[in-house]
């Protein structure tokens, strides 16, 4: 079976002054799949994401969404994407409802199935019963999930998820990882970064590691382990990344 | 554009109006506690009291304690409605009626003194007259002194000095209306409370500033432009939550002075033409805010650098420019404010018919600006503040 292409990026450069923060990526995601992107700090992955989405003109390169260019025809790309940002970029003012609520009519969700889809983002993320309190009081953690359902509320075709898991207990985030579980059984394409190496070995399809900008090694978590004997994919990126502390980007 | 996204932006607004005590403060009730301050201090609550039209006199005869015309100014003092200057020079007196200081000017001709004696000598005898015309000069943009002041002087004349219950033939004094008009007496604090509107607005440049550096640092206006919505969606949520802010605060200013004794002499159709100067004001001041948030890295700089936009309009175009100099009142009609302040004096406090030449010129002066204000806001954001 021939996979349809959800992503595809092609001789991606982003350079700021003299310093590449992306080389000449190229890389291709199919629909339905969950895809990690993985590197240490600064190594490029929010640089990509924020290319991907938009946010960043690249130097060089195309990309294209659901088979749209990004940078021709962005306003068909962000209709059909959705993005939860590395930070947790909420309105503390308002509640998770209302936060969710806001970003449904920002893409334009009928207003008769708007409450039914915020409604139902709540209760997946395990917030239904929080739904009507102020983010600004809730933990980071429920912040967190906050800004997922906020990203999934108009039900995008692809999904970015930038470290969607950072600073959540346990619990919650395995309640993240069924959830997007179910999205990859709805048939989303999830792309989604994380430092956590066994949430890419639990829900990625396949993995790209990314370091000083460039694509290192793209594969599945099992490909990869073989390939490099490794029990864990935590072991393969310590292998190819080397153990050096690096500064956040 | 969608009117459903730019709404659902401002609700958001309007929502952290509610809900932030900082932004609740500055926009509604730091306004509003200025307010009672000042009522409390200078209006009717204090007691403070003035006639509420001020005139020159303009003596071109004789001068002296004893004589008709100096009799005849005092009694126009005396009738409690007017508060008269004596000037010497028709042109310094002029200068003050253009420049707002005084709502009339009355030119007592050389021959004043000569009328009222011979009226006096000779009260039945016209032929023995002397014949003298007395001219009065009087706000445009005030429609009730210009009822008022003839009205004042035409009693005063026929009743202090020439003894009779008309006007004499020989006193020829040009009056709008004829009736007496009862004059209500205004206070120090009805001369600041126009400027109130506009000081409360201008804070709204701070909490605009301040919003969208916020958001810019908190990375919601990255998530905002990945989502659908367009600029022309953002900037409109502004324009539609800043614009009803403005309006809410008008109201409530306007209760507020209403409940501290000031009354605005405007009828419905004034009153309905002051809030809506005061809320397109509001254009003007979002308009501020974008520029300030593009010039600043952070929310606390954003509120700093709004000072730079919002002192002048606050010392220049509010209550406060009430008590500068020529020179720094002149200054004043290059900020928007000023119009907003210059309109609701006429409309609230001279009593100025809406479609009056000042006003539709104030009110002109105020939208052209905000507009072109609030436009390069948006391109001064859209080159340096975007995320």
């Amino acid at each position: 079976m021939t996979s349809v292409c959800a992503i595809a990026i092609q001789n991606l450069t982003k350079d700021y002054g003299d310093t590449k923060a992306v080389d000449n990526l190229s890389l291709s995601i199919s629909e339905a799949e969950v895809f990690g992107l993985l590197g240490p700090n600064g190594a490029g992955k929010s640089t990509t994401i924020n290319c991907l989405t938009g946010l960043l003109k690249p130097t060089a390169g195309t990309i294209q969404v659901g088979g749209f260019d990004v940078g021709t025809e962005g306003s068909k790309v962000r209709e059909i994407l959705g993005v939860s940002p590395q930070e947790t970029a909420i309105y503390s003012h308002l509640t998770g409802r209302e936060n969710v609520r806001l970003f449904g009519a920002l893409y334009s969700v009928p207003k008769e199935k708007l409450d039914a889809s915020v409604d139902k983002m709540m209760e997946k993320v395990g917030l239904m019963d929080e739904a009507d309190r102020r983010v600004g009081k809730c933990s980071g953690g429920m912040k967190r999930r906050v800004s997922i359902a906020m990203a999934l509320v108009q039900n995008p075709r692809i999904v970015l998820l930038d470290e969607p898991t950072v600073g959540m207990d346990p619990q919650s985030r395995r309640a993240i990882w069924d959830f997007v579980m179910e999205l990859r059984d709805e048939g989303k394409t999830i792309v989604l970064t994380t430092h956590y190496m066994e949430e890419a070995e639990e829900l990625c399809d396949r993995v790209g590691i990314i370091d000083h900008g460039r694509l290192i090694e793209l594969g599945s978590p099992a490909e990869l382990k073989a390939k490099y004997g490794t029990k864990n994919l935590e072991d393969v990126f310590i292998q190819l990344t080397g153990r050096r502390i690096r500064e956040g980007a | 554009m969608k009117l459903g996204r730019a709404l659902a932006l401002a609700k958001k607004d309007w929502k952290k109006m509610l809900r932030e005590p900082a932004f609740l403060f500055i926009i509604i009730l730091f306004p509003l506690v200025l307010t009672v301050a000042f009522g409390t201090s200078f209006g009717a609550v204090g007691g403070s009291q003035s006639p509420a039209y001020n005139i020159a006199v303009v003596n071109l005869g004789v001068a002296g304690n004893f004589t008709p015309s100096h009799q005849f100014a005092q009694a126009l003092e005396a009738t409690g409605a007017l508060k008269v200057q004596y000037v010497s020079e028709n042109q310094t007196a002029q200068s003050a009626l253009s420049q707002g200081q005084i709502q009339g000017v009355l030119l007592l001709p050389a021959s004043f003194d000569a009328s009222v004696q011979s009226f006096k000598t000779y009260p039945s005898e016209p032929g023995r007259w002397v014949n003298s015309t007395v001219s009065l000069y009087l706000d445009k943009g005030s429609l009730l002194s210009a009822q008022v002041i003839p009205s004042v002087v035409e009693q005063t004349l026929g009743r202090a000095i020439l003894g009779a219950k008309t006007v004499a033939p020989a006193v020829p004094v040009s009056v709008s209306s004829p009736s007496l008009v009862k004059v209500q007496a205004t206070s120090v604090f009805a001369t600041f409370a126009p400027g109130l509107f506009a000081f409360a607005s201008i804070y709204m440049i701070m909490m605009v500033a301040q919003s969208y550096t916020t958001e810019r640092e908190n990375g919601l206006l990255s998530r905002i432009v990945v989502t659908p919505a367009t600029s022309a969606d953002v900037i409109m949520g502004s324009v539609i939550s800043y614009l009803v802010i403005g309006l809410v605060q008008a109201i409530l200013v306007f209760l507020c002075v209403y409940g501290l004794g000031y009354r605005p002499v405007a009828g419905l159709a004034g009153l309905l033409v002051g809030f809506g100067i005061v809320t397109i004001f509001a254009l003007c001041n979002i308009g501020f805010g974008l520029i300030t948030a593009a010039i600043s890295k952070s929310a606390g700089a954003a509120t700093g650098i709004s000072f730079l936009f919002l002192m002048p309009q606050l010392f220049l175009g509010t209550f406060v420019g009430t008590a500068l100099s020529s020179t720094a009142q002149a200054v004043g009609r290059f900020v928007p404010a000023y119009y907003v302040t210059d309109a609701l004096t006429s409309l609230f406090t001279r009593g100025a018919v809406a479609t009056s030449q000042t006003v539709l010129t104030d009110l002109a002066v105020v939208s052209a600006s905000s507009v072109v204000i609030l436009l390069i806001g948006i391109q001064v954001f859209k080159r340096f503040g975007r995320p």
